[in-house]
């Protein structure tokens, strides 16, 4: 009974590929980046955007979007690089309000039938405005065991591949795994039939949006131990980026459809496309809109496999 | 099965009331199902089947009556306490998470599939339950649902309805369960239901097609306009009686109907046969055509199809030949944060254009006409949609459509939560404007709108399956029509 590929295997398929490719053309451009040092530097900086992917997909399961994303990872930053390095207590408790917030979030937006996009855009000057008062202007120190863990050099395998296969591996064992993922993605599929057989979707929601905050935290705190310091607005970019990244690994903006796996591909990739156009030597001037052409190279890639694969349905 | 004595009824439903605005859903209805029984419940469409349906399953409380399972009085009924007590429900639309494998659906609706070793389990209990009911029927359980198609996500649904984790299973109400199973599945189905009932299981079962509810059923209860209307032993029933007793007596009709000599004429609209099935369509100018038939079974594909067919063009014709009256106001009809008035004219604004801007003392003009015409309730027509009432607002549709040159209106059961004063204004406006040479299609869902109807086609299964015209248009034979195709 079982097909050759299965869809999900198709959806991996596009993301593993592009990635492979690019990494190949970066050993090409650049030999030395073959070793242990120069994979550490390719993939350094894709460990906090790989968490905050997951975070943004955790969000895109249950039909939402957060437009926070990059907001929010920077007063993680500040927070970090601040009350937790100088007073643990105090930053443990900030970032646990955080978490507080997040689900309240999830609820506000559950219960007044909100659109997350207008919540959370509105969401991103709180969290902009709270990074500015914590660190006016750049600085503040990451805490040393943050730093320790980043900088570490485990044998034979950079610090940042294995990071990346354990932010994987575990986010697939929470959303694709468990019981527990199971709702969440089915809240995303067809939330009407998950309340019907008994499930408070406010729930779901707000434990969405909760374990989204946690994700995101840890990639605010993996920066700053990158980094040694934090500012304002250190992760502006990570917004757009995560979207990115959820899509081009295989992920949907509605129906529940997403895939952990993908999405740390797909921030790998993203991060490993600005590595390639460096090593082309492209002015930086043209670097965003290079970037932006091989998001819709791969994109166009999946789309006509999507049509492919419906076509062999139908037929 | 059963641990509860005999005596007591799985779940019984006293006097149950619920109201949609203005419309009567259920008008009273009082249901005991005892355990190890099969209640076959008919009607048709708005009789209320699916509103005592959402009753018991606990999605809708009702808003006076009581609610008792196994002779317990329960306070507070909802989803949860229905699910604790054993009820179970397959939906008429399928109610699956089609992003999720058949085993994770499974999970979602039973809550104790929990903790390590789930998927095994969950596993085990599908996939035996479709092996049980559906022998053979090719299911691969880790397969995603949207990978499936309709007939094994039907039986996915009722396997995962049928199947035991934590509480016991006593009743499952079963919603148009064969209407996607071919003729073999709805055997098997049908077979395992019986088998459920001898082991003293109940199930409530909801189908259009008669012969399968007289073999089913042990009881049948016929519903009517929100009331129970006769509840007997399925034995002492056959179809015509069945037929019969879901109709009503015929009432008099007020309305002259006008029987157009069509022959040598040539129609307005036209379609040929749909699927190469059933008898072809045709409209002819100032007739007002009824399309009929159980819910669902091709009727607004019809309508869109016909509307498609003469806009679906990207360049906008400027004397359009057809409007439409959507019926799902909050869906596809209003502009919710526009005024009333710019709700009316948006159909015609090309009319009102001049020089390639609106003229605004136009549109007022137009306003105000039909404002008047049809007497929208209102002060002043720049007062936004929502301020109307439902009804209200439906007439505003009305009047966009009606605004229009279009010689031929399509609507699309537009009179749903309409009460009944502001149907008859709208009847009137109908057959004033026919009298006038349009043309109106009209699909609904309400036997009485149908019956108002010049000519009628029922459908059954997407297909014309009878064309009936002036003095036959009666609810009799539009039931008769509906349910026997179906049985054919």
């Amino acid at each position: 009974m079982k097909k050759v590929l299965s869809s999900d295997t198709i959806r991996l398929l596009i993301p593993a590929l592009s990635l492979t490719v690019l990494l190949i053309s970066v050993f090409y451009l650049q030999p030395r980046a073959m070793s242990y040092v120069g994979l550490n530097l390719l993939f350094n900086l894709a460990v906090p955007i790989a968490l905050a992917t997951i975070a943004q997909m955790l969000i895109m399961t249950v039909n939402d979007l957060d437009l926070s994303m990059g907001t929010f990872v920077s007063f993680v930053a500040c927070v970090a690089a601040t009350f937790l390095e100088a007073t643990p207590v105090i930053g443990v408790l900030v970032l646990a309000a955080a978490i507080a917030t997040y689900a309240a979030l999830g609820v506000l937006i559950h219960v007044r039938n909100l659109p997350s996009i207008v919540v959370t855009l509105g969401m991103s000057f709180v969290w902009g405005g709270l990074a500015v008062l914590i660190l006016p202007a750049p600085g503040g120190e990451a805490p040393g065991w943050v730093r320790a863990v980043m900088i570490s050099r485990p044998p034979f395998v950079p610090m940042a591949i294995i990071a990346c296969v354990i932010i994987a591996v575990v986010s697939h064992f929470v959303i694709m795994r468990s019981s527990f993922g199971v709702i969440l993605r089915g809240v995303g599929g067809n939330a009407r039939s998950v309340e019907r057989a008994g499930w408070s979707i406010l729930g779901a929601r707000a434990t969405t949006y909760a374990l989204a905050a946690f994700f995101a935290i840890l990639a605010g705190i993996s920066l700053v131990g990158l980094t040694t310091s934090a500012d304002a607005n250190i992760a502006l970019r990570y917004t757009l980026l995560s979207i990115a990244g959820v899509i081009l690994g295989g992920g949907e903006f509605t129906g529940g459809r997403v895939s952990p796996v993908g999405a740390v591909i797909g921030a790998l990739t993203l991060t490993l496309a600005g590595s390639f156009l460096s090593f082309l030597r492209i002015s930086p001037d043209w670097q965003i809109g290079a970037q932006g052409a091989i998001l819709i190279v791969v994109l166009g890639l999946r789309l006509l496999l999507n049509r492919l694969e419906n076509r062999g349905k139908r037929s | 099965m059963t641990a509860i004595p005999l005596r007591h009824a799985v779940i019984e439903v006293a006097d149950a009331k619920v109201s949609f605005g203005a419309v009567k859903a259920l008008d009273g209805v009082t249901l005991r199902i005892l355990p190890g029984e099969c209640v076959g419940l008919v009607g048709h469409n708005g009789a209320g089947k699916s509103t005592i349906v959402n009753v018991i399953n606990g999605g809708l409380s009702p808003h006076q009556g009581t609610i008792a399972c196994a002779g317990e009085p329960m306070h507070r009924y909802g989803i949860a306490a229905a699910r604790a007590n054993g009820v179970r429900c397959v939906f008429q639309e399928l109610s699956l998470c089609p992003n999720l494998t058949v085993i994770e659906n499974t999970r979602v609706m039973h809550r104790t599939l929990t903790g390590w070793g789930w998927r095994r389990r969950a596993t085990c209990i599908i996939g035996g339950k479709l092996d049980e009911i559906f022998p053979g029927h090719g299911i691969d359980p880790t397969g995603v649902v949207s990978d499936l198609s309709i007939a094994q996500r039907q039986m996915v649904e009722i396997a995962t309805a049928f199947s035991q984790v934590a509480q016991p299973v006593k009743l499952v109400i079963l919603d148009e369960p064969t209407s996607s199973l071919d003729a073999t599945l709805a055997t098997q189905l049908l077979d395992y239901v019986r088998s459920f009932v001898e082991a003293g299981g109940s199930v409530i079962f909801i189908s259009h097609i008669l012969s399968e509810i007289l073999s089913t059923s042990d009881r049948i209860v016929v519903m009517k306009d929100g009331k129970v209307v006769s509840e007997r032993p399925a034995d002492e029933f056959d179809e015509h009686s069945l037929v019969a007793a879901m109709g009503s007596v015929v009432k008099r009709r007020d309305q002259e109907k006008r029987i157009t000599d069509t022959a040598g004429l040539t129609p307005l609209l036209a379609q040929p046969s749909r699927r190469g099935k059933g008898l072809p369509f045709a409209a002819f100018p100032g007739e007002i055509i009824g399309l009929a038939g159980l819910g669902g079974h091709g009727q607004t594909d019809t309508l869109i199809d016909l509307y498609l067919a003469r806009t679906g063009s990207w360049l906008r014709r400027r004397d359009a030949e057809v409007a439409f009256v959507a019926g799902d106001r909050a869906l596809n009809g209003v502009f919710p944060l526009w005024s009333i008035l710019k709700n009316l004219t948006i159909a015609d604004l090309a009319g009102l254009c001049r020089r390639g801007l609106v003229s605004e003392n136009a549109e007022a003009d137009l306003g105000q006409a039909w404002k008047q015409r049809i007497e929208i309730r209102t002060q002043d027509v720049g007062n936004p949609i929502l301020s109307l009432s439902g009804g209200n607002q439906q007439k505003v549709l009305f009047a966009r459509a009606l605004a229009t040159p279009a010689p031929a209106v399509l609507m699309d059961d537009p009179m749903r939560g309409v009460d009944i004063g502001t149907k008859q204004e709208v009847y009137a406006i109908l057959r004033a404007e026919a009298d006038k040479g349009r043309t109106f299609v009209w699909y609904s869902t309400e036997m009485d709108e149908v019956c108002l109807c010049d000519r009628v086609y029922v459908f059954n299964n997407g297909v014309i399956v009878a064309e009936l015209k002036g003095d036959a248009v009666t609810e009799k034979n539009v039931l008769a029509a509906s349910f026997m195709g179906a049985a054919a």
